[in-house]
């Protein structure tokens, strides 16, 4: 039988791990061990539902419904003063639940609290845009929708940031392999000369660890380098290697004399 | 109007279009004043800008997808190329954030050489700040001393590490080597010449410089409300009088311990910021006149002990039998953090620099998310813009000193 590979992630993944291996956990804390944190939970609760919330390596995580990220994010802001929303982002958990996370990063300047403000989000849901209350959400959200797909609803300029307009795909998908999908190995070769170009010139060669037979630019095969130019239609040509004497002396001669204090 | 056709498909050169008498002017990717791969397309009434767009993406490669293809050793390396003026500030905040997640310290004399190297790239961003500059705003001389003293910081990095722009100089866990013989001489003798050119080369050329003062004053006004709610951080935040630097407020490594003080400036305008850069280079100095003489009486060690995730000093992996083995697996496998997430922030020398890692207990992140200072400077820029004069753009976009290996990351 053929081995299976997943589809849903294809990232790199460990090639061993031990049968009886568990993970060990980040220790989390009670929201109750911090008083400021414990207060400004109070003020979340008030008018927002709130799944979950802990204290992780000492800033605040509170997880709460995808609906409720703007009244939350108002009341951070007003009530509880945190004035800067320093980053802002989603991780994707398709593979494992269906669902996306999506994080904001809160500074409160006051109190030097930092706190994470979560909400999981369906793939084809939108959104509210933060940026009335923060501008700094402006290119946070057009970064998350270019990478995710994740829509931000009443956004002034949503549209991919990083890569091209015309772009398919969404590059930090786990689905979305490293080096590029089919899309992506077409792109230039369509944009510069043409779809019609596409059986000249061939896919992009967006492996970096691939090695050509033929070669004759990279030199990626070292010792059977063929010139430039050569005609390879009929096969590779034999070609005599020189290379310069002062580069491997007695090399080839099997004299070896590596180490001279022997 | 410009024809798109199969070798020019986006109006990618200057461009003019007449619309309702404003005109568009496409500024970059390719400009020298751009500071890297910035697109800006601006809409010009007269000499007034109306509307400006600032596109990026020109550099972007994928760092943070790498980042989840790789080890987390692996990943070292690569976080040289996002902020590339200053890349060993990268490197320590990639790695403070894997120390935290691990629950592990460095110990105390990797802990000074770190600091070191963050103020001395702190120097050396901060020159090459005040080099670009100056040339922009049109001080030719000024970038040429700037870039003097630059590469004397450079040679001690070179010096440190081996590598002169793409330092790795700190590890996850410590650092990889000590400090050598003749360095803490050249880095005092250092410490004196910065002192000695900020005083009496670049603020003697500029700071009482008419013309300098004439296109910096009042340019690029950003109000306290405006530079909280775009994000900025850094020389940003504190131009316009917000007193928020990481290194007083969260302290981090050895900040605690050290007497230095935090520039701030009420003018919000991108003079205050040129003095507010100025001023941190005295207190990087300041600092590293102080931790010269905290080096002295630390223990040898250099790399954190946690067999679990860090290798042994290369004796025991030589010598020892499990360490060897341990090494092996490190190397072979990588570190497999506790599932969890962490968020650290440092101050890098444009600002907030800090890193989201999400780990679910594998040896690669589940997610690494670069919060990059420099990506929300750009993104500041389509309001600040508005309303000046297309004279003070070039200004503007200095001030903000943007890089763009962390913008596109």
């Amino acid at each position: 039988m053929r081995k299976y590979t997943p589809k849903d992630n294809v990232q790199a993944k460990s090639y061993y791990t031990d049968r009886y291996y568990v993970a060990p956990r980040v220790p989390t804390q009670d929201v109750q061990a911090d008083e400021i944190f414990a207060q400004q939970l109070e003020t979340l609760k008030v008018k927002v539902e709130v799944k979950s919330a802990y204290i992780q390596l000492g800033q605040m995580i509170v997880e709460i419904n995808s609906k409720d990220n703007y009244t939350a994010l108002e009341i951070l802001k007003n009530e509880c003063d945190y004035a800067m929303c320093t980053e802002l982002s989603a991780v994707d958990y398709l593979a494992k639940d269906g669902n996306f996370e999506v994080f904001y990063q809160m500074l409160n300047l006051k109190e030097r609290k930092r706190m994470r403000l979560v909400c999981r989000v369906q793939p084809k849901e939108a959104l509210e845009s933060t940026v009335p209350l923060f501008k700094s959400a402006n290119f946070a959200e057009r970064e998350m929708f270019d990478m995710f797909g994740i829509v931000s609803n009443n956004h002034p300029f949503m549209k991919r940031i990083l890569m091209p307009d015309d772009w398919e795909g969404h590059p930090l998908l786990k689905t979305y392999p490293l080096i590029g999908d089919e899309f992506a190995s077409w792109y230039e070769v369509d944009k510069i000369f043409g779809k019609d170009a596409r059986e000249a010139i061939g896919p992009e060669n967006r492996d970096q660890a691939k090695i050509e037979r033929y070669d004759t630019k990279r030199f990626s095969r070292v010792g059977h380098e063929v010139p430039f130019g050569a005609d390879i239609s009929e096969g590779e040509p034999e070609t005599p290697i020189e290379y310069s004497e002062t580069l491997l002396v007695n090399y080839n001669k099997g004299t070896k004399q590596l180490d001279r204090r022997k | 109007m410009q024809q798109p056709n199969k070798l020019s498909p986006f109006f990618e050169n200057l461009n003019f279009e007449r619309e309702d008498n404003t005109m568009v002017i496409n500024f970059g990717p390719q400009h020298p004043s751009a500071h890297g791969q910035l697109r800006l397309v601006l809409e010009l009434d007269g000499e007034q800008v109306v509307k400006a767009y600032p596109d990026i993406g020109y550099l972007h490669r994928g760092i943070e997808k790498m980042a989840e293809n790789m080890t987390y050793n692996e990943f070292l390396p690569t976080t040289d190329r996002l902020d590339y003026i200053a890349s060993t500030s990268n490197n320590y905040a990639y790695a403070l954030a894997v120390e935290k997640l691990l629950g592990i310290e460095a110990p105390r004399r990797a802990q000074v050489i770190r600091t070191m190297l963050l103020e001395l790239n702190r120097i050396i961003s901060h020159l090459f700040f005040i080099a670009t500059h100056a040339l922009d705003v049109g001080a030719m001389s000024v970038f040429l001393y700037a870039f003097r003293e630059r590469e004397f910081a450079m040679d001690l990095m070179e010096d440190y590490c081996g590598a002169r722009l793409t330092h790795s100089a700190v590890r996850i866990g410590g650092v990889p080597l000590d400090i050598p013989s003749d360095w803490m001489v050249n880095m005092r003798a250092f410490c004196d010449k910065i002192d000695h050119e900020v005083e009496h080369t670049y603020e003697a050329l500029l700071t009482e410089n008419r013309i300098w003062k004439m296109r910096l004053e009042n340019v690029g006004v950003l109000s306290p409300e405006d530079a909280l709610s775009w994000g900025c951080t850094g020389p940003m935040l504190r131009g316009s009088g917000i007193a928020y630097d990481i290194r007083k407020e969260e302290p981090y490594e050895l900040y605690p311990e050290l007497d230095f003080d935090i520039p701030v400036s009420k003018t919000n305008c991108s003079y205050g910021r040129y003095r507010l850069y100025m001023e941190e280079m005295r207190q990087s100095t300041r600092i590293l006149r102080q931790l010269i003489t905290k080096y002295d009486g630390t223990d040898p060690q250099l790399m954190a002990h946690a067999p679990q995730y860090i290798s042994a000093p290369k004796e025991e992996i030589m010598t020892q039998n499990y360490a060897l083995m341990q090494h092996f697996v490190l190397v072979t496998q990588g570190m497999r953090p506790p599932k969890g997430e962490v968020y650290v922030p440092t101050e890098s020398p444009k600002g907030e620099l800090g890193f989201y890692i999400k780990s679910e207990g594998e040896p690669y992140a589940y997610r690494l998310k670069c919060r990059a200072p420099s990506f929300y400077h750009t993104g500041l820029l389509q309001e600040i813009l508005v309303g000046t004069y297309i004279a003070d753009v070039v200004t503007i976009i200095g001030t903000t000193n943007i890089v763009f290996g962390e913008v596109d990351r």
